[in-house]
């Protein structure tokens, strides 16, 4: 534990106050302003929720608190002081004294939050070394190992020697939690600090926020999702653009919100709608025209001889070599069936295997054993060349679009390339990518842009284009809301389980996130270390779940807490 | 610091295959300068026999009969190369056609400053680019757009036109070094600069792109959350990221430095490896030049070993595999 005497805070006395600040960027101009006036004040043992979507200003305004909102940044503020230092104006070293000693800050990110070159201990022990809180050697690797075990990572020895890459991405979140827990500082401010975990992970770290705020600490929590936020929060600010909509007590914000935007971002959480329902206020993606004569070979048309089971694996094996040279096995013995139509939805923590698997049913990693069947013929089993020809007909999304699109390709010529090689003319070709834009609600406007150029919904609305471009009769859906804030998240969501009524594909829909799952699957399969623990139909899984671990999991879902006693009974796993 | 979680076989597996290597590049290059030998146009004992009496025509059979008896070039080719080989597994490069010396002894005379030369050459150029990189990286002031455009400059310009023009300044202008410094400290000052400076320029380059690349890392942000300064970031976490791509490079450069080094040898008229090259090359003692070809050889394998062993310190995510 924290060898560091309480302080004696006046009860109601503000911590931090926040007066109109006012963040802007290049050359001060109002269109570079990414917050605009914005207000609050924070007291000790209280947690202070900022919500909203991707570029809302929530993390410049948290970065402004600590003076690290950017070279490029101006930074104004009627007053923003902290325990009575003004820190407007702080030259830096003293903000140096005030950064980690004072206020802790948990960057968003934590799988790339720590110096991948050094080992974890030094990191956490580094701002025990900067503000000379430590006499020896000796002390720093003791205060650094209680640190580990404050934050309830195991094997806090051994963790502590090694890097960040061996360790798991809940570990890595708690020990960039215990770095900036180390001093001890009077407010810790956590940015998104749940987002790139999976749902177990997300509410033990959860709950580690808890306690620190329960220990007496202030607590700023950043986050775009509202669900992980009605936990802990006392007071909420919910900004949009920049400028906060709507404030007050964590009550009334999630039981009775005032403001459209934050109706809106309450919507957007999948497990708080019925299955269905739409969660984002987009028009829905448009149906195919009935004059659009390409659309009329979709898998749903072909001749009522196709199979019924669309996609078939028996008794998947996949192994890898581990760092060591020990092979580790890394899907074992995984056996579904794919029917026309159906989204067969994947659940399960990191690490489970499902990537492996999907990998697998794209024929992209070929399995050690058993074998995959496609359309009812062989697939796995058949040589590239001979499958190169059926390629098209299995499309994938993936996690991050930026990253699977080259960069200096147009839009046009992203989805353009993925068009079955018979569409032969360029102006079908260009006809058809328009058709497709249109589609999953892109104006014909994206055709020249670049994917850099895109917001990170717009992305994944392209690569569905991409998806859907060659007509497969599969898409394989890595992970694919996991880069994206709520609010993008439901537009997709809509747009896929849309594109599903029109076009009549299956899906195999990977995610760890069990709203998102319950909300689009018609069947969901619950892996674990390479095994499948459960499989059924959505209701069965989520309504009567079978086994310990998937009953776990789904109480690990963060819920909208929206009534005080639901926000108390918060338990940690 | 080592990782603490690499077994120990793993490590000793690296060495045994990076010897491995390291002995197959030798053998190429051993079999490669023998070929030379023996194929380059122009009979060898007819080139000895004309080295040592200094007359251009014809040597009478006899003469030539002796000569290839004594050096063995009646035999079969496979048992000169087998003869070869075996030689230079025992230290043995031949003998010298022009001064009737073994080859070993006249490199190991020579070779010594040229080696101090490269590799004061490079550590000159690490801390020149890293002096730079580290003040002008991710600021924009009017420093740093002068400095970078100095590197680039000095990425561009060959090192014999740089010596020429400090010995100029420096020696003939200033007279602040002598104009030849032999093998003192003194002297090694200009020839360093003259062919380090090339090299800080490419090497600044690199650590400078990276190096802004990973100022704008999370983990940065991360540390001066902690409250560690400007210096400190950029020292203690960039810096290392920064110098992996320039230690890479290094293994090429000293490559470079070592065939750099001969010319600028020449023009600051120091001792070394370059002055011997130079008189063999121009008197065909192929020995010689075969010999300085295949300790070169040994060199850049020693050299890239050493890279290696340095990039997986400092990146120590790398498995010793």
């Amino acid at each position: 534990m924290l060898h560091v005497p309480p302080r004696q805070v006046p009860p109601l006395a503000d911590l931090l106050t926040v007066d109109s600040l006012c963040v802007s960027f290049g050359r001060d101009l109002p269109e570079g302003t990414a917050v605009r006036g914005v207000s609050f004040s924070l007291q000790a043992g209280r947690c202070l929720a900022i919500v909203g979507g991707s570029g809302s200003g929530k993390s410049v305004t948290s970065r402004a608190i600590v003076g690290l909102a950017g070279r490029r940044a101006h930074v104004h503020a009627r007053q923003l002081n902290f325990a009575g230092t003004d820190l407007i104006g702080l030259d830096d070293r003293s903000w140096q004294r005030v950064r980690g000693k004072e206020i802790g800050f948990v960057l968003q990110d934590a799988l790339v939050g720590l110096d991948p070159l050094r080992p974890v201990g030094k990191e956490i022990g580094e701002a025990l070394l900067l503000h000379h809180a430590v006499a020896s050697g000796e002390e720093l690797e003791r205060r650094v190992v209680a640190l580990l075990e404050l934050v309830g990572v195991p094997e806090a020895e051994v963790k502590a020697r090694q890097l960040p890459h061996q360790l798991s991405g809940g570990q890595r979140q708690r020990s960039l939690i215990a770095a900036a827990l180390a001093l001890d500082p009077r407010i810790l401010i956590a940015d998104e600090p749940t987002t790139a975990l999976d749902v177990t992970v997300q509410a033990q770290v959860l709950g580690l926020l808890e306690e620190t705020k329960v220990r007496g600490k202030a607590l700023i929590l950043i986050s775009h999702d509202l669900a992980v936020v009605s936990r802990i929060a006392d007071e909420v600010l919910v900004m949009h653009e920049g400028e906060v909509v709507e404030r007050g007590s964590a009550d009334q914000v999630f039981q009775d919100p005032q403001h459209a935007y934050t109706r809106k971002l309450l919507d957007a959480v999948p497990s708080a709608r019925p299955r269905g329902s739409r969660l984002s206020l987009l028009p829905a993606a448009r149906p195919p025209q009935p004059q659009s004569r390409s659309l009329e070979q979709l898998p749903a048309r072909l001749p009522s001889t196709f199979p019924s089971i669309v996609l078939s694996a028996a008794n998947l094996v996949k192994r890898f070599k581990g760092p060591d040279g020990v092979l580790r096995t890394v899907v074992d013995g995984v056996s579904f069936e794919l029917r026309s139509g159906e989204t067969l939805g994947v659940v399960g923590e990191s690490g489970s295997g499902k990537s492996t698997m999907a990998r697998m049913a794209l024929a992209l990693d070929l399995p050690d054993d058993g074998a995959v069947l496609f359309q009812g013929q062989a697939w796995t089993t058949l040589t590239d060349r001979e499958r190169r020809a059926r390629r098209r007909a299995i499309s994938v999304i993936y996690q991050d679009p930026l990253s699977s699109f080259d960069p200096r390709w147009t839009v046009g010529r992203i989805i353009s390339d993925s068009l079955a090689s018979d569409v032969l003319t360029r102006g079908e070709r260009d006809q058809r990518v328009i058709q497709l834009l249109d589609l999953v609600g892109l104006s014909p406007a994206f055709l020249n842009r670049r994917p850099l150029e895109l917001s990170g919904g717009q992305r994944q609305r392209v690569a569905i284009a991409r998806a859907i471009a060659p007509r497969p009769a599969v898409i394989v859906c890595d992970e694919p809301f996991s880069a994206l804030d709520v609010l993008i998240q439901a537009q997709v969501l809509d747009l896929l389980a849309d594109l599903k009524a029109h076009l009549n594909m299956s899906y195999i829909f990977i995610s760890h996130d069990l709203g998102v799952v319950r909300h689009l699957s018609d069947r969901v399969m619950v892996m674990r270390q390479g095994r499948v623990v459960e499989t059924g139909t959505r209701d069965e899984i989520f309504l009567n779940p079978r086994t310990d671990y998937t009953k776990g999991l789904i109480a690990a879902v963060p819920r909208l807490a929206r009534g005080w006693a639901a926000n108390r009974s918060f338990s940690r796993l | 610091m080592m990782p603490v979680n690499i077994p120990a076989h793993n490590r000793l597996g690296w060495l045994a295959g990076r010897l491995v290597s390291g002995a197959s590049v030798m053998w190429l290059a051993a079999t490669f300068t023998f070929l030379v030998q023996c194929l380059l146009p122009g009979d060898r004992a007819q080139i000895i026999i004309n080295m040592t009496s200094g007359n251009v025509g014809e040597a009478p059979p006899g003469e030539l009969a002796a000569v290839n008896a004594k050096y063995g070039f009646d035999q079969p080719l496979v048992l000169q190369y087998v003869k070869y080989i075996w030689g230079i597994l025992h230290g043995d490069l031949g003998q010298s056609y022009q001064q009737h010396r073994p080859v070993v002894d006249i490199i190991a005379e020579q070779i010594g400053p040229t080696i101090i030369l490269a590799l004061a050459a490079l550590i000159a150029a690490w801390v020149i680019a890293v002096m730079t990189t580290v003040l002008i990286a991710g600021r924009d002031n009017m420093w740093s757009t002068l400095l970078s455009g100095m590197q680039v400059f000095l990425a561009t310009v060959p090192p014999y036109w740089l010596a020429t023009i400090l010995l100029v300044v420096f020696t003939v202008q200033l007279r602040i070094f002598p104009v030849i410094g032999g093998n003192s400290p003194v002297g090694l000052v200009l020839p360093t600069i003259a062919l380090a400076l090339e090299l800080s320029g490419f090497l600044g380059q690199i650590v400078r792109s990276e190096f802004t690349r990973v100022l704008e890392q999370p983990f940065v942000m991360s540390s001066r959350a902690r409250g560690m300064g400007e210096l400190g970031v950029r020292f203690r976490h960039v810096l290392r990221h920064a110098a992996l791509p320039g230690i890479t490079l290094s293994g090429w450069a000293i490559g470079k430095l070592l065939s750099g080094a001969i010319l600028i040898e020449a023009v600051f008229a120091r001792q070394g490896l370059g002055g011997v090259l130079v008189a063999a090359t121009s008197s065909r003692d192929v020995p010689v030049v075969s010999g300085a070809i295949l300790i070169s050889a040994g060199l850049f394998a020693i050299t890239s070993m050493v890279v290696d062993l340095t990039y997986r310190i400092v990146d120590p995510r790398i498995k010793m595999t």
